[in-house]
């Protein structure tokens, strides 16, 4: 008996392992120093997290090393699922790469938090010309004045289409001068009860969402200084309504239904016939021989103000603590020129960020109307984020499920979501 | 019985102690103090407590000492400095990559305003009832399966002890498949006898059962295996000596079985507890916060996880990781009370 109930008492103690939170680490002083050359060769470590993306980001690093024969850049690939909090960690121990991808979510928090080196010397030495990027971008890598990422490559959001539930329906496709009128009718028209085909997929989905029809509606989801909400307006009422008007017609699946199997596979079963995807997703569709030729990709519609898509993309960043500085900036202003975009382009995968690089990818799968991306760019709104956007997802997150699902009417649920989400901002400063 | 009840300490802290004469008692530091607090220098079983320490005693002494290290290092290491660790952190508001700014009870003021931290408890309560639920199907399973000449008992055994070895994550998965509104294969059966099923995981009025069930399934094997074993120890004559007296099986079951491996449900019942108090992975991997039935599924350790590493509160998580562990200890003591009550040591 008394081992038993010991080891009942033992076990009693365990969750103590389990939520030990041991955070190590100290806080830091940002490192704004000029940078010295260094004499001798030295080996740059560069965090990356997609491994489709190494035989591109292998040959920029070969190419750099041949014209500085001194730097060595050593990849290290982390998947995405861990790559942020292993960041962070080491970022907080000292350990992080010397220069690493970084995302829009993210990079107002590394900032904020002196992990990242300002650019504006990188900039400088490399004669790097910022118009070259999108302008939204070169925003998003701004903190207080400061640039502190150099635009790498960059998504938008497309609306993909199912050609064959078009044409069931003697529907024409859609045009790229469409408006949310055209699409919520089409929606309706090619909705299906008998057969189980919805018009669209309303989820409930932030980037390929609400973060693009509350703008084209004339809203802001976050202010661009990132401390109010913009929740609370007309505008972005107009801009959640578009979607849960679908769901409550029934032009999309309830969601439940998308919670259990998920909108994009609904595409790709072709249950749903439209649905919004970034334009990540053209590799995946150009791999399904089943879907190659079956689907093709409108822009997003014009709302009204006008057709707005949210564009984001990733920055190459310096770590604020790196032993090579003079070393990373010198790769960080390679990453940053026209060589090592192109190289990525002819690579596929990505649209490169910088001017004039895009034909290539456009070009990588004729089939698809992949123009309709790059086009958005003038008009797109950079990726809403703050200083730590993922306190404030999370309740735009809870909250809108419940507006969706018909729990609290739009108007009250989103008045509540800019009042949290104000209170979560003013707990950033 | 109730004069040793009024002290707290000793109450939870001594289980054998008021177990029936002849019993091991005197057992008497455990687990929640661990040792280094208690005296060593307890009375053992026929020794009067004397003076002075005689030389073996010491040297006993010496070699338990050199014996316990090991784990004792491993225990303060990894068991005890996190949990003052988490103490620490609790009274501070850290940043995400470290740097601690102390602010006293704040954490906690804000914690125990928060209605989500009651609505998660409830969450885990109403998880916890459920879970339960396994311990007594356990105990048919077993007592069926000890039955004398059962053909085939070890492929039984295996087979309810197969989900205990498989992964949490992806019992998840398999699961959500199986549960899932238009293509599931529980709602295809349901339909086979006219029954219309529901968005099992996303439905707030099935979600967090669903999950249960699912709880049940896997930890069902570990019970059946430890009820088979005690019930296995159960001396032979018992059951020849009820026959004799006209017992039929199910009262055999209830008035030998039952009492003497009230030991082995005991310990079942308090892992069972503990287990579903801390339950996240299957329900991280079964909803997820895009899932319109969280907020009825979210446990307290999700939401531990939830304010500590996605939204970088680390204070504020470390205060409800405490809360968590005062609750778990609460109840557990609680157990260990009750226990008197109905279970049995031979």
């Amino acid at each position: 008996m008394r081992r038993t109930s010991t080891l009942a008492a033992t076990a009693a103690l365990t969750p103590l392992l389990v939520l030990g939170l041991a955070a190590c680490g100290q806080s830091t002083g940002g490192a704004t120093a000029d940078a010295q050359p260094e004499s001798g060769p030295v080996t740059i470590s560069y965090g990356i997290w997609d491994k489709n993306q190494v035989p591109a980001m292998q040959k920029i690093a070969d190419e750099f090393h041949a014209a500085n024969p001194n730097v060595t850049v050593k990849i290290q690939v982390t998947p995405f699922k861990q790559y942020f909090t292993t960041l962070q960690t080491a970022a907080a121990g000292g350990g992080a790469p010397d220069v690493f991808w970084m995302n829009g979510p993210n990079v107002k928090l590394y900032a904020a938090n002196q992990q990242l080196l300002p650019l504006d010397q990188t900039i400088s030495r490399a004669k790097l010309d910022l118009a070259k990027y999108p302008e939204a971008l070169v925003d998003l890598y701004t903190y207080d004045g400061k640039r502190y990422g150099i635009p790498k490559d960059f998504d938008t959001i497309g609306v993909w289409y199912n050609k064959a539930l078009f044409d069931a329906k003697k529907l024409a496709y859609p045009k790229d001068t469409w408006t949310w009128a055209d699409f919520q009718s089409a929606a309706r028209a090619l909705t299906d009860k008998t057969k189980g085909v919805y018009g669209a997929a309303a989820p409930v989905e932030d980037q390929a969402g609400f973060y693009d029809t509350i703008p084209s509606a004339g809203g802001q989801v976050i202010d661009a200084a990132g401390t109010k909400s913009g929740f609370d307006s007309p505008e972005a009422l107009q801009g959640i309504e578009f979607w849960t008007s679908l769901v409550k017609d029934g032009a999309s699946p309830t969601v439940q239904q998308m919670t259990d199997t998920s909108p994009g596979d609904m595409f790709k079963a072709g249950k749903v016939a439209m649905y919004w995807n970034g334009s990540w997703a053209a590799v995946e569709y150009s791999d399904v021989p089943e879907l190659k030729d079956a689907v093709n990709v409108a822009p997003v519609p014009a709302g009204p103000k006008g057709q707005v898509s949210v564009i984001h993309g990733l920055g190459n960043v310096i770590y604020a603590k790196t032993k090579h500085q003079d070393a990373a900036q010198k790769f960080v202003g390679f990453l940053g020129g026209e060589r090592a975009a192109q190289i990525q382009a002819d690579a596929g995968a990505v649209i490169p960020a910088y001017e004039g690089t895009q034909e290539a990818w456009v070009k990588s799968m004729p089939q698809f109307n992949l123009k309709a991306y790059v086009d958005e760019v003038a008009t797109a709104v950079p990726y809403p984020a703050s200083k730590n956007t993922k306190a404030w997802t999370t309740l735009q997150t809870d909250l809108l499920t419940k507006v969706w699902n018909g729990e609290v009417d739009a108007a009250t649920g989103l008045k509540d979501l800019a009042t949290q989400m104000n209170a979560a901002l003013a707990k950033e400063k | 019985m109730a004069g040793v009840l009024t002290d707290r300490e000793q109450a939870s802290g001594t289980v054998g102690a008021t177990a029936p004469a002849g019993s091991s008692s005197g057992s008497g530091s455990r687990g929640d103090t661990p040792a280094p607090g208690r005296r060593p220098g307890r009375p053992g079983r026929s020794h009067q407590p004397g003076r002075g320490m005689s030389r073996m005693r010491r040297n006993d002494l010496f070699w338990a000492a050199v014996f316990i290290l090991p784990t004792l290092l491993g225990l303060v290491v990894f068991y005890l400095w996190p949990v003052v660790r988490t103490l620490l952190i609790s009274f501070t508001e850290t940043g995400p990559f470290g740097g601690s700014e102390f602010v006293g009870l704040a954490n906690y003021r804000e914690l125990f305003g928060d209605a989500r931290l009651w609505e998660t408890m409830l969450n885990t309560v109403k998880f916890t009832v459920v879970a339960l639920l396994g311990i007594p199907v356990a105990l048919v399973i077993a007592a069926l399966l000890s039955t004398e000449g059962l053909r085939g008992v070890r492929i039984y055994r295996v087979l309810y002890f197969l989900p205990v070895v498989t992964m949490p994550a992806a019992v998840g998965l398999i699961w959500r498949t199986l549960y899932n509104g238009d293509v599931g294969v529980i709602n295809a059966l349901l339909g086979l006898v006219g029954i219309e099923g529901t968005n099992w995981l996303s439905n707030p009025a099935t979600a967090l059962y669903a999950i249960a069930a699912v709880g049940i399934w896997l930890s069902l094997g570990t019970q059946i295996v430890i009820f088979l074993a005690a019930i296995q120890g159960v001396p032979k004559d018992l059951y020849e000596a009820a026959a004799l007296d006209g017992a039929g099986r199910i009262r055999q079951f209830w008035s030998i079985t039952l009492p003497q491996i009230s030991p082995s449900v005991f310990f079942i019942s308090v892992l069972a507890v503990i287990g579903a108090l801390q339950t996240f992975d299957l329900i991280f991997v079964m909803t997820g916060p895009t899932n319109p039935a969280y907020p009825q599924t979210e446990t307290i350790v999700a939401q531990f996880y939830q304010r500590g590493f996605v939204e970088n509160q680390q204070g504020y998580a470390a205060a409800i990781a405490l809360v968590i562990l005062v609750v778990i200890v609460a109840v557990t003591a609680l157990q260990f009370r009750l226990q008197k009550k109905w279970v049995h040591y031979v």
